[in-house]
C-alpha cells in the first residue's frame, strides 16, 4: 500500500501535469542511493604508453632479450613472480599490494593502424573502426546513466577531449578563471548566448563549474591535503603539481552537486628515442595524479573506480634510438577502494617470437571495450543493451568482463 | 550593394584574421581581388624577428648541452663564465629567442594588411606542425617556419614538402636525425668497433644505439600526404623509413660548418633498394628518399586529403563534398600548385556563404581581437599566459596532427569562460579612447547582429563594450 504522503505527492502531481514515470524515475534514483555515490575517473595516456614498462613482465623468459638496456628486472617493484610495476609508480604498487589496483598487461582497442590519431579516436568514441562515431563512449554512458539518475561529467583541461564529447552536456575546467560571477559581463554574454546552441550551454555551464571550483579548491586548501603531509616524501616539483591536480578533481567530485564522472589526459607517452628517462618521468606524474585523487577523495575512495588506459602499446623490442615505435597490445590499470582482488585481468600472451603479433608487438588478449564495460556495468549500472549498441556500438562479440567491482 | 558589404565582411574576417578599422571599407570595392592579389610566388611574409638561423639555434644548443655536461662532470667551462652560464643560456633562449620569435609573428598576423596569406601561411605551418614541446626543438619553431615554411606557400606543393621534410627542425622533431639503417656502413663499423674499442665514423649526436626510427616516415605519410585511409601498410612506412635513414642534422663532431644543418650521411643510410606503395626504388643515396616524397606528392589521395583540410580550415568542419572535389580537382591539374589551389577556394560560391561556420581557435580570436582594437602584441607573458590558458600555448601543438580545426575541440566551457576573464582584461587597457559602437561595425560589417549591436550601444563603459564585442556570437566566429 502506497503510504499517505506518497499518495498525496501523487495527487498534487497529477493535477499539476507531471508525468508518474519521472515520479517512478526520481523513486528508482533514491533506491540507487548507494550507486548514485559512485564515481569513475578516466585517465588517457596519450602517445602510446609503453605497456612492458608500465607493468614489466619480470617472469617471462623472453623480456629481458628483447628489451635489453630498458629491462627493469633488477628495479621493478614486485606485483608477484610474474609481473612487476615501474618503479616510478610507488602509490600503484602500494595499491595493487591492498588489492585496490589491478593491472591489464596484454590489452588493445580493436585498431591495429598504430596510428596515434586514429587508435586515440577509437579508445574515445568507443566505436569499433576509426571514426565510427563522432561522440565519446563516456558521454554516451553518461546520457545512459541520466536517463536513471541525476548524473555529472567534467573533462580536466583547456580543450574538450573527445571521451566526453556528445549528446549529454558536460563540464569541463582547468586552472586559472576566477572569475566572478556576479559580475555584470557574465550576466550580459548568458543573455547574448541565449539562442546560440554552441556558445550558450557552454558559457552557463563554465560559470557554474567555476564557482564550484572555487569551493573545491578552497577546501583543498585544508592542511590535512595538502601534499607537503605526505609521509613518504616522494612528491618533486613535477610531481607536486600532479598531485595539486589529483587532489583538486578529487574535490570537484566530492561537491555536494559535483560530478559523478570525469577525464583527464596526460601526454608526452610517445617515446620513441631514449625512452627509459622519458617516461620515468612521465609515470612518476601519473602516480602523483593518483595519490593525489586517492588523498583528496578520502573516505570516498571506497566507492570509487580509476581507469587508466593508452591508445596502444609499443614495440616488443627496443628500436635503434634507445626507445620503441608504435606497437600494439599495452597495459591498462584499474584502481579504487572497492576492487573484488584478483591477479592480471585478461591472459599473458607471452613474449616468445611466436607469440608476438606481426612479430613485433606484445598480441592483445583483451578487448579495451570489455575492461570499460565490465566497469560501466558493475559499477555504474548500466544495463547490456545500453552497453553493447549505444555505449559502445556492434561491441556485442566484447563481452562485459565481470568480478571488477 | 549590400551583398558586397556582406562579401567584404567575409573576405577579411572569414579568409582573412578580421578587420582592423578602416579595413573593410577599403576593400569594399572588391573584395575577391583583394583576396587575389594577396597570392604571390614569393610565398608568405617573414616576420620582423631575430634574424639567427635554426642552424645557429641548434649549434647553440648542442654547445650548451655539452656545456652542462661538462659542468655536470665538475670541469670549468671555457671563456667567460657569465655568458656561458649553462642556466643563464638556457633561460635567454627559451624566453627572449622563442618569446621574440612568437610576438613577432603575432604581431606580423594583427598589422599585416594580407590576412588571407598569412592565414593560408599558418594553415600551412599547422598541417607540418613541429611542436615546441620538445627540448631540441623549443627554439626552432620559429626559424623552421620562416624557412621551410613561408618561402613556399604558393609554389609547387613537392617544394613546400622536400622543404619540410629535409629541415632540422623537422629531422629532431620526429626522430629522424638519429636513424640509422640496420645494415649501413656505420651499423657495421661501430658493430665492429664495440668488439675492439677504437675509431670514430661520423654519427648524429645523441645516437647512443644504432637503428632505425620509423616516426618521421610515419608521418610523413599520415599526417603530411596520403593521409591515413591513403592506402599504405606498416611494411611501407618501415620500407620509407630505411629509405630515409642518412637525412641527419650536423653535430658538434660534424665540420663546423654543417654544425645545425641539415646534412645526408651516406654512410649511416640502409643500403638496397626499397619497395614502397607497390613502386620498387633502386638503391639511390640522398636521391632514394626525395624520388618517395615527388611520388607521395603526386598521388591523388595526398591531393583529396589536403584539399579536404583546406576546406575544414576555411569554410566548415564538416567540408562539402563538392567543394572539397572541385578544389581536387585544381590540385591534380595543376601538380599541386598552390597559387592555383589558392585562387580556386577565393573563386567558390560555397566559402562566401554569409553564414558563419568556423569558431575562431584561441590565437585567431586574440590576433582578431587586436585587429578589431587597432592594436598589437606587445608583452610576450601576458599573450603566452592567455594562449595558455586558452589551449593553445605558443608554438606548442600536443602532437605531430597539430591544432584541431574544428569547434568542438575550442569551445568547452572552461574555455568559453577563459575568454571571456581574457576579454575583459584587454579591453580595460585597449578601449581608452575608442566608441565601441563604431569598433563594431568596423570589425563585422554586416555581419553584426541587432542584439549584440543594442548590447554594445547600452554597455556601461567603453571596456565593457569592447568585451561584448569581442566575446559575441558573432566575433567569436569567422
Amino acid at each position: 500500500m502506497i503510504p499517505p504522503t506518497r499518495r498525496a505527492a501523487l495527487a498534487a502531481a497529477a493535477g499539476f501535469g507531471l508525468s508518474i514515470s519521472l515520479l517512478a524515475r526520481q523513486s528508482f534514483a533514491a533506491g540507487q542511493g548507494d550507486m548514485a555515490a559512485r564515481k569513475l575517473i578516466f585517465i588517457n595516456c596519450r602517445g602510446a604508453m609503453d605497456g612492458l614498462s608500465v607493468s614489466p613482465p619480470i617472469g617471462d623468459p623472453d623480456y629481458a632479450d628483447l628489451r635489453r638496456n630498458l629491462t627493469l628486472t633488477d628495479t621493478a617493484l614486485k606485483l608477484d613472480a610474474h609481473f612487476g610495476l615501474h618503479p616510478a609508480l610507488i602509490s600503484v604498487q602500494a595499491l595493487a599490494l591492498a588489492g585496490q589496483a589491478r593491472i591489464a598487461p596484454a590489452i588493445a582497442t580493436p585498431d591495429r593502424a598504430r596510428s596515434h590519431f586514429e587508435a586515440q579516436d577509437v579508445l574515445e568514441s568507443g566505436a569499433p573502426v576509426v571514426y565510427g562515431a563522432s561522440s565519446g563512449w563516456l558521454n554516451r554512458a553518461l546520457a545512459s546513466l541520466q536517463t536513471q539518475r541525476k548524473a555529472e561529467a567534467i573533462s580536466i583541461g583547456a580543450t574538450a577531449p573527445l571521451v566526453l564529447r556528445g549528446p549529454a552536456a558536460v563540464s569541463s575546467w582547468s586552472p586559472g578563471g576566477l572569475v566572478n560571477p556576479q559580475a555584470r559581463l557574465p550576466s550580459l554574454l548568458q543573455d547574448l548566448y541565449r539562442d546560440d546552441p554552441l556558445l550558450g550551454p557552454a558559457f552557463a555551464r563554465g560559470l557554474a563549474t567555476e564557482s564550484m571550483a572555487q569551493a573545491a579548491m578552497a577546501e583543498s586548501a585544508s592542511p590535512a591535503m595538502t601534499p607537503s603531509t605526505d609521509p613518504k616524501g616522494y612528491l618533486k616539483q613535477g610531481q607536486d603539481a600532479a598531485h595539486k591536480l589529483g587532489v583538486t578533481v578529487a574535490g570537484f567530485m566530492r561537491e555536494p552537486n559535483g560530478p559523478q564522472i570525469a577525464a583527464l589526459s596526460l601526454d608526452g607517452f610517445d617515446t620513441h628515442a631514449n625512452q627509459a628517462g622519458l617516461i620515468a618521468a612521465r609515470l612518476g606524474y601519473l602516480d602523483a595524479v593518483l595519490a593525489g585523487l586517492q588523498t583528496g577523495l578520502g573516505p570516498n575512495w571506497r566507492e570509487t573506480v580509476v581507469l587508466v588506459a593508452t591508445e596502444f602499446g609499443r614495440t616488443a623490442r627496443v628500436n635503434g634510438t634507445g626507445g620503441t615505435d608504435h606497437g600494439t597490445a599495452s597495459t591498462a590499470l584499474v584502481l579504487g577502494g572497492g576492487l573484488k582482488p584478483g591477479g592480471i585481468i585478461g591472459d599473458w600472451p607471452t613474449l616468445k617470437t611466436s607469440s608476438l603479433f606481426e612479430n613485433r608487438d606484445v598480441a592483445p588478449t583483451l578487448d579495451m571495450r570489455s575492461l570499460f564495460k565490465g566497469v560501466l556495468a558493475e559499477h555504474l549500472g548500466l544495463d547490456r543493451k545500453a552497453l553493447d549498441t549505444a555505449v559502445f556500438p556492434d561491441s556485442a562479440t566484447a563481452r562485459p568482463l565481470s568480478g571488477l567491482v | 550593394m549590400a551583398d558586397r558589404d556582406m562579401d567584404a565582411a567575409i573576405a577579411v574576417t572569414r579568409f582573412g584574421l578580421g578587420a582592423r578599422p578602416g579595413e573593410m571599407a577599403d576593400i569594399k570595392h572588391d573584395p575577391r581581388g583583394w583576396l587575389s592579389g594577396q597570392i604571390r610566388p614569393q610565398g608568405g611574409d617573414q616576420p620582423q624577428t631575430n634574424p639567427e638561423t635554426s642552424q645557429q639555434r641548434i649549434a647553440e644548443f648542442r654547445e650548451y648541452r655539452m656545456d652542462r655536461k661538462a659542468e655536470k662532470a665538475g670541469n670549468p667551462i671555457n671563456g667567460d663564465p657569465e655568458a656561458r652560464d649553462p642556466v643563464k643560456m638556457a633561460r635567454r633562449m627559451l624566453r627572449d629567442e622563442t618569446g621574440g620569435d612568437f610576438t613577432a609573428r603575432a604581431r606580423l598576423a594583427a598589422t599585416t594588411p594580407a590576412g588571407f596569406r598569412e592565414r593560408w601561411t599558418l594553415f600551412w605551418a599547422n598541417h607540418f606542425t613541429v611542436s615546441a614541446t620538445k627540448l631540441v626543438t623549443a627554439t626552432i619553431v620559429g626559424p623552421f617556419e620562416q624557412e621551410a615554411i613561408r618561402p613556399h606557400v604558393f609554389g609547387p606543393f613537392i617544394s613546400l614538402l622536400g622543404a619540410v621534410e629535409t629541415h632540422p627542425a623537422m629531422l629532431l622533431y620526429l626522430d629522424q636525425a638519429q636513424s640509422i639503417g640496420p645494415n649501413s656502413v656505420a651499423a657495421q663499423f661501430l658493430k665492429r668497433r664495440s668488439e675492439r674499442g677504437v675509431g670514430q665514423p661520423s654519427l648524429p649526436v645523441g645516437a647512443k644505439q644504432l637503428g632505425l626510427n620509423e616516426n618521421l616516415a610515419r608521418e610523413t605519410l599520415e599526417l603530411h600526404t596520403v593521409g591515413i585511409g591513403g592506402g599504405y601498410s606498416q611494411t611501407d612506412v618501415t620500407e620509407f623509413a630505411r629509405a630515409m635513414t642518412g637525412l641527419s642534422v650536423g653535430g658538434l663532431r660534424d665540420h663546423s660548418e654543417v654544425t645545425g644543418a641539415s646534412i645526408f650521411r651516406l654512410q649511416a643510410h640502409e643500403p638496397g633498394a626499397r619497395n614502397i606503395m607497390g613502386v620498387r626504388y633502386p638503391s639511390g643515396g640522398k636521391d632514394q628518399a626525395g624520388a618517395v616524397l615527388a611520388d607521395l606528392a603526386a598521388k591523388p589521395q595526398t591531393a583529396e586529403f589536403i584539399c579536404g583540410k583546406i576546406v575544414r580550415h576555411f569554410v566548415a568542419d564538416d567540408p562539402p563534398p563538392a567543394l572539397v572535389a572541385s578544389l581536387t580537382q585544381v590540385w591534380t591539374a595543376s601538380n599541386g600548385n598552390l597559387a592555383k589551389v589558392a585562387q580556386a577556394l577565393i573563386n567558390a560560391p560555397e566559402a562566401w556563404d554569409p553564414r558563419p561556420a568556423k569558431f575562431k581557435t584561441p590565437y585567431e580570436f586574440l590576433i582578431s581581437s587586436w585587429r578589431a582594437a587597432g592594436r598589437e602584441p606587445d608583452n610576450i607573458t601576458q599573450t603566452a599566459a592567455a594562449l595558455t590558458a586558452l589551449g593553445q600555448k605558443p608554438f606548442s601543438p600536443p602532437s605531430p596532427k597539430g591544432w584541431s580545426d574544428e569547434a568542438d575541440a575550442w569551445a568547452a566551457p572552461d574555455a568559453i569562460v577563459k575568454r571571456m576573464a581574457w576579454a575583459q582584461k584587454f579591453a580595460e587597457r585597449a578601449a581608452a579612447d575608442r566608441d565601441p559602437t563604431r569598433l563594431a561595425v568596423e570589425a563585422l560589417g554586416p555581419r553584426l547582429g541587432p542584439a549584440a549591436a543594442t548590447m554594445i550601444a547600452r554597455s556601461e563603459s567603453r571596456a565593457e563594450g569592447l568585451a561584448v564585442l569581442l566575446m559575441s556570437p558573432e566575433f567569436q566566429r569567422r
